[in-house]
């Protein structure tokens, strides 16, 4: 139980220093984020004084001071009020990551599962079959894989599949014709648009899981309850699964936690190749266009999503190796 | 390799109890021994093949770094040739939109991003470090403290992060990608390190050292820091690999110095002049894969370092 309350209480002192950081680093940054935003709003028509006073309270223009300015910024937080978009003016901060969270949940969400689980089992095999041709092919290829800057491969992809090909879309996560609907149809196109991101993410990912996978199993495979497994006559494959690759796993788990909270942030420079809408696209936009409210609403909801995931992750395992807890 | 000149007794330096007198000596000797021992690291990753590929590989692309005005054929910048040329015998790769020679950008550009790699690695291999053994020797509320730091740099998503940081710092150019590459890249090593050096500190040459009386400073980088160097060559190269990915990415997105001749920005331009829609598909796959070799180089270098830092990981061995 002691070891859960640490835990917990770790994990709210993160969640504080996190929310702290995301408030501090504006601040530390040279040059006023409000005027470059004035400035941008003043584009769209005339900057109202109360809709200057909302913007240089949310971004803490000089308005009291440093500590109250904190105050204020933590209950916009805790209310999730992250003010109005310059670059999307006027909608909502929180609309408008509402409507990428879904694509890219899905999209990066199920190619992280899906890399994780045939990394994984890709890297058992090759450990288990240490020195032979097939580790050998396998450690060379996953290092080629996890070379490959991301975005070029997706460039690549785009150019020989989408372009000259023509055998996949080459932009978007559904054709402009298709409605957004639950239909079987949209879902087809929807996922006829997710292949070629979906793909390099895959690619790219993949070769990481596997040479974690390999390099813990085979320090386990030297451990003496595999020898002692071995010895005492069990099936080969009771060794391999039950013994070697299951003990191998739990490190793996901890990044794979992590990996999967940051599924939210997207896959920043995937999704600008393809201009899919999710995330990364929003924060690269956010990025672009000095639109600092939602810049740091997203990276917020990186941050803490990231925070919950390894959080659940370390109760996970405080269960599943006890050892752990002591 | 290093001479084999040495005399018998100064294979048997004691780091634990020397008197200040002989200490000059001990250092001579230390240094004949480093050398060896370099030597002998040397030799034992020259031995794999893919190790051993790597080296090549990566000396290859720095020297053609180093000798870019010798190798290349036309003034990188120099937009005097017919714009968005296909290969010729003139020029090789063909010429961008702007009648740039890309053979000759793409000698120029390994530059910016060797340096950037290398630079970026030897950085927060440094930060980690420090961090990673202070933090795994000292036991104390200071140590919990450097651990919450670590915990947090780990859980904040680095490339959120960097181009966050590169969009506050506008337009800093290679200075601002090499602070926020280290910024993000240090904690992970410090980690790794650290449980390192928890194992080690509870050895009897670190109990030796520490009880006849050295400084805790002095245990940690003269006791346990040599003991640790596969591991923090291993880290170097990896931080070095992050490193050279992490600025293509963030020059491709256009948050470097665009007007610099890097593998990155000349994806970046490339991808801005619509190249895929010319044809012109050369002009992105000469720089990515340039970049993806220069991160294979250094991967390919690591196995051959795994092989001094984790036994286990001998390749080809058998139980």
């Amino acid at each position: 139980m002691r070891y859960f309350l640490g835990k917990i209480g770790l994990f709210l002192l993160t969640l504080w220093a996190a929310v702290t950081v995301n408030f501090i680093l504006p601040r530390m940054m040279p040059g006023s984020p409000a005027d470059a935003a004035i400035a941008k709003l003043a584009q769209n028509g005339p900057v109202t004084p109360a809709l200057r006073a909302s913007i240089e309270a949310q971004l803490g223009v000089p308005k009291g001071n440093l500590l109250s300015q904190y105050f204020q910024y933590l209950n916009n937080v805790i209310h999730l009020n992250f003010g109005v978009s310059y670059s999307n003016f006027p909608a909502n901060v929180s609309d408008l990551v509402g409507a990428a969270l879904p694509w890219t949940i899905t999209l990066v969400g199920v190619v992280t599962i899906l890399s994780f689980v045939i990394g994984t089992v890709l890297g058992a095999v090759m450990a288990w079959k240490r020195g032979s041709a097939v580790d050998a092919t396998g450690s060379v290829g996953s290092s080629f894989l996890s070379a490959f800057p991301p975005f070029w491969l997706a460039l690549m992809l785009l150019y020989f599949l989408g372009y000259v090909t023509g055998l996949f879309p080459t932009s978007g996560s559904y054709s402009a014709s298709a409605v957004p609907e639950f239909s079987a149809s949209f879902f087809g196109d929807a996922l006829y648009h997710a292949i070629l991101p979906g793909l390099t993410i895959l690619i790219t990912s993949l070769g990481g899981w596997i040479m974690g996978m390999r390099n813990t199993m085979i320090s386990t495979l030297g451990d003496d309850y595999v020898t002692f497994a071995e010895a005492n006559g069990l099936h080969q494959g009771t060794v391999m699964l039950k013994y070697a690759a299951r003990n191998a796993l739990l490190p793996n788990l901890t990044s794979f936690g992590l990996v999967l909270g940051g599924v939210v942030g997207g896959s920043l420079l995937v999704e600008q190749v393809f201009n899919y809408p999710g995330v990364g696209l929003l924060l690269f936009q956010a990025v672009t266009n000095q639109d600092y409210p939602l810049m740091q609403a997203l990276f917020l909801m990186i941050t803490v999503s990231v925070l919950i995931a390894n959080f659940i992750v370390d109760l996970l395992y405080g269960v599943l190796d006890p050892r752990t807890r002591r | 390799m290093t001479s084999t000149s040495q005399t018998p007794a100064s294979d048997a330096p004691k780091h634990g109890n020397k008197p200040q007198k002989i200490a000059k000596h001990n250092s001579d000797n230390a240094l004949v021994r480093g050398l060896k021992v370099a030597g002998r690291g040397i030799a034992t990753v020259w031995s794999v093949p893919k190790a051993r590929f790597g080296i090549i590989l990566l000396s290859l692309i720095i020297l053609s770094a180093i000798f870019a005005p010798l190798i290349s054929p036309y003034d990188p910048k120099a937009t005097g040739f017919e714009a968005g040329a296909n290969p010729t015998m003139d020029h090789w790769l063909g010429t961008t939109a702007n009648g740039q020679d890309v053979l000759s950008q793409l000698i120029w550009g390994g530059r910016i991003s060797v340096l950037v790699a290398l630079v970026g690695g030897l950085l927060s291999t440094c930060i980690a470090v420090i961090v990673g053994l202070s933090w795994g020797y000292i036991r104390s509320f200071f140590g919990e403290f450097i651990g919450f730091i670590v915990n947090l740099f780990l859980v904040i998503p680095s490339l959120p992060l960097m181009i966050v940081v590169a969009a506050y710092l506008q337009n800093g150019g290679m200075g601002v990608i090499i602070l926020v590459i280290v910024l993000t890249g240090w904690a992970w090593g410090s980690r790794v390190l650290r449980s390192q050096t928890q194992s080690l500190r509870s050895r009897d040459f670190v109990t030796a050292a520490s009880f006849s009386g050295d400084s805790s400073p002095r245990v940690i980088f003269h006791e346990i820091f040599p003991n640790m160097l596969s591991l923090i060559i291993n880290n170097f190269f990896g931080a070095a690999t992050a490193a050279a990915l992490a600025e293509a990415g963030l020059e491709f997105l256009g948050l470097g110095d665009s007007t610099t001749v890097s593998w990155g920005t000349m994806i970046y331009w490339a991808q801005n002049n619509n190249v895929l829609l010319t044809g012109q598909w050369a002009l992105l796959l000469a720089p990515g894969l340039m970049i993806a070799l220069l991160a294979v180089s250094m991967t390919f270098i690591n196995f051959g370092v795994d092989r001094l830092s984790n036994p286990r990981l001998r390749e080809g061995s058998s139980r």
